[in-house]
C-alpha cells in the first residue's frame, strides 16, 4: 500500500482530502514530522486560508520539502497548497513562497465578475500528464479562491476561464510536483479520479 | 466556464432517541428517508453542486451527534458541505470544520456580535465564512430615511428589515447594509432569505437578490419560495443570483436536481450536468 503523507501545518480541514485518498487506496498519515515526509511514497501540501500565515507556518518544513521534492517522488499542492510552490504571492502584501515552480500568485482584478471564484467550472487540458489521465476536456471542478496562479505555459498543466485565463494545474520542470487549483476532494467523481490517479504515480 | 449553483437544504435534527433526521422529508422510494447521510449521497447522485444541513437543534446534545453526522457525510460525499443553525463562537466552527464540513453559515450570533465573522475569518479563511440574512420587507419607508429603498415588483418603496431567531424577532438592521458590511467584516458568501417568500412556492424575492448581487463582490445564494425549476432560472436571471438553495421541491421528490439542471440549461443557464 501507498503511503501518503498530507503536510500538517495546523490550518485548514484535512478530513476530506484523507478520505479522498483512502479511497483511492492509500495510506494516510496527517503528519509535519520531517522523517515522516521523507519516507512517504507521496507527499501532499493541502491548503485553506491566508498565504503569508500558512508559508509561515511552513517555512520550518522548506528544507524538508525541497529534500523531498529532489528525490524525484511525487508531491500535490492543492488550493492554497499550490500557490504556495511559486515564487511569490500578492496576498498579503508580497511574500516568498516555495519557489518550486516559476511564476507568481496575484490577485482576481476588480470586474463585474465576483470574488472569490467560488464553484464548479470546466477545465481545459493544456498539457499530457499521468494526474489527469482519463479527465476528459471541459470536466467541472470545484473552486474556491481570490488569488490566481500566472506561470508560464511550460509549467501548466490545466487553464481555466474566469475573467482571465489562469493555471488551474500546474507542473515543476521535472514533472513530479503538480499543483491545482480546484480542490480534487470536493470534485466529485472527477476529483476522486484524480486523487486516484496521484496515487498510481506513489 | 463557471457555472450557476444548485444546492439542497436538508433541516437535520433529533428524533426521540436522539438519533439524527431530516425533517420533512417524503421521498417514498428512499430506504431509510430520515438518514442525513443517505439523503446527501442521494443528493450527490443527481448532480448536487453543493449542501447545507441546518441543524434545527442547536442544543448541545444536538451538536453532539451533528458532528458525528458531518463526520460521516464528508467520508462519503465528495462535494463542498455547508453546516448552520446555531452557531455562537470561534470553538464551534472550530469543531464544525474540523468534523469534515468546509463552510459554516452564522445568522443570528452575526447579527448579535459582528466581530465573530471578522475574527473567524481571520483564522479559518472568508472562504468558509457564509453570513445567512433572514429579511422581511418593511413598507415603512417614510420613518426610516436612513434605510436602502428596494422597489418592489409593483412599483411599491420597501426596505428590508434583518429578522433573527428564524425569523420572529426584527432588528431594525437594513438588509443592504447590514450585507456590505458582512463583506466588510470578511464573510466570503451570503445566503439570503427572504421570510415574505419562504414556504410560499412563489419564487424568489427578486428584488433584495437583484439588489445585494449588484452590490456586492462576494457571492450571493438566493433562498426561500421555490416551488419549481422556472423560479430558479428567475433567481439567476433577474435575480442575479450566484447559487440557488431550495428544500422542499427536492424533498417531496417532485423534481430532482438533476431535472432543474435540464431545465435551465434549456435555456442557457451555465449548469454543470
Amino acid at each position: 500500500m501507498k503511503k501518503i503523507v498530507i503536510i500538517d501545518y495546523g490550518l485548514g480541514n484535512l478530513r476530506s482530502v484523507r478520505k479522498g485518498l483512502e479511497h483511492a487506496g492509500a495510506d494516510v498519515i496527517i503528519s509535519s514530522d520531517p522523517e515522516e515526509i521523507k519516507n512517504a511514497d507521496g507527499v501532499i501540501l493541502p491548503g485553506v486560508g491566508a498565504f503569508r500565515d500558512a508559508m509561515k507556518n511552513v517555512e520550518v518544513l522548506r528544507s524538508t520539502i525541497d529534500e523531498y521534492v529532489e528525490s524525484g517522488k511525487p508531491m500535490l499542492g492543492i488550493c492554497l497548497g499550490q500557490q504556495m510552490m511559486l515564487s511569490t504571492s500578492e496576498e498579503g502584501g508580497v511574500t516568498e513562497g516555495l519557489d518550486l515552480v516559476k511564476g507568481q500568485v496575484l490577485r482576481f482584478p476588480h470586474s463585474e465578475l465576483k470574488v472569490p471564484h467560488m464553484g464548479w467550472n470546466s477545465i481545459k487540458i493544456t498539457q499530457e500528464h499521468p494526474i489527469f489521465d482519463g479527465i476528459p476536456e471541459g470536466s467541472y471542478v470545484y473552486f474556491v479562491h481570490s488569488y490566481y496562479v500566472d506561470t508560464s505555459d511550460r509549467n501548466t498543466l490545466i487553464s481555466c476561464e474566469y475573467g482571465t485565463e489562469f493555471a488551474a494545474a500546474i507542473v515543476n520542470d521535472a514533472g513530479n510536483v503538480i499543483g491545482t487549483q480546484f480542490h480534487p476532494e470536493k470534485s466529485g467523481d472527477t476529483g476522486l479520479k484524480i486523487l486516484e490517479n496521484f496515487v498510481a504515480m506513489c | 466556464m463557471l457555472t450557476k449553483r444548485i444546492i439542497p437544504c436538508l433541516d437535520v435534527t433529533l428524533d426521540e432517541e436522539g438519533g439524527t433526521v431530516v425533517k420533512g422529508i417524503e421521498f417514498v422510494d428512499l430506504r431509510k428517508a430520515g438518514d442525513p447521510v443517505e439523503l446527501a449521497k442521494r443528493y450527490n447522485e443527481q448532480g448536487a453542486d453543493e449542501l447545507v444541513f441546518l441543524d434545527i437543534t442547536a442544543s448541545h446534545e444536538g451538536r453532539g451527534t451533528m458532528v458525528k453526522v458531518i463526520e460521516r457525510t464528508a467520508d462519503e460525499v465528495f462535494i463542498p458541505l455547508t453546516v448552520g443553525g446555531g452557531i455562537n463562537s470561534i470553538e464551534d466552527i472550530r469543531q464544525i470544520l474540523r468534523a469534515g464540513a468546509d463552510k459554516v453559515s452564522i445568522n443570528t450570533a452575526a447579527v448579535k456580535n459582528p466581530e465573530l465573522i471578522k475574527e473567524s475569518s481571520e483564522i479559518f479563511g472568508a472562504q468558509c465564512i457564509v453570513t445567512a440574512i433572514d429579511c422581511k420587507r418593511n413598507l415603512d419607508v417614510e420613518n426610516n430615511p436612513d434605510k436602502t429603498i428596494i422597489e418592489l415588483e409593483d412599483g411599491t418603496p420597501a426596505w428590508y428589515e434583518v429578522v433573527i431567531y428564524g425569523g420572529r424577532q426584527p432588528t431594525g438592521i437594513d438588509a443592504v447594509q447590514w450585507a456590505k458590511k458582512v463583506e466588510e467584516l470578511g464573510s466570503g458568501e451570503i445566503l439570503l432569505t427572504s421570510m415574505d417568500r419562504d414556504g410560499t412556492y412563489d419564487g424568489f424575492d427578486i428584488p433584495i437578490t437583484k439588489k445585494l448581487s449588484e452590490e456586492l463582490e462576494i457571492p450571493i445564494i438566493a433562498s426561500g419560495g421555490v416551488g419549481n425549476p422556472e423560479h430558479m432560472y428567475e433567481g439567476f436571471t433577474k435575480g442575479k443570483a450566484d447559487a440557488a438553495l431550495a428544500a422542499s421541491i427536492f424533498h417531496f421528490g417532485k423534481y430532482t436536481v438533476n431535472d432543474v439542471k435540464e431545465h435551465l440549461k434549456e435555456k442557457n443557464i451555465p449548469v454543470r450536468l
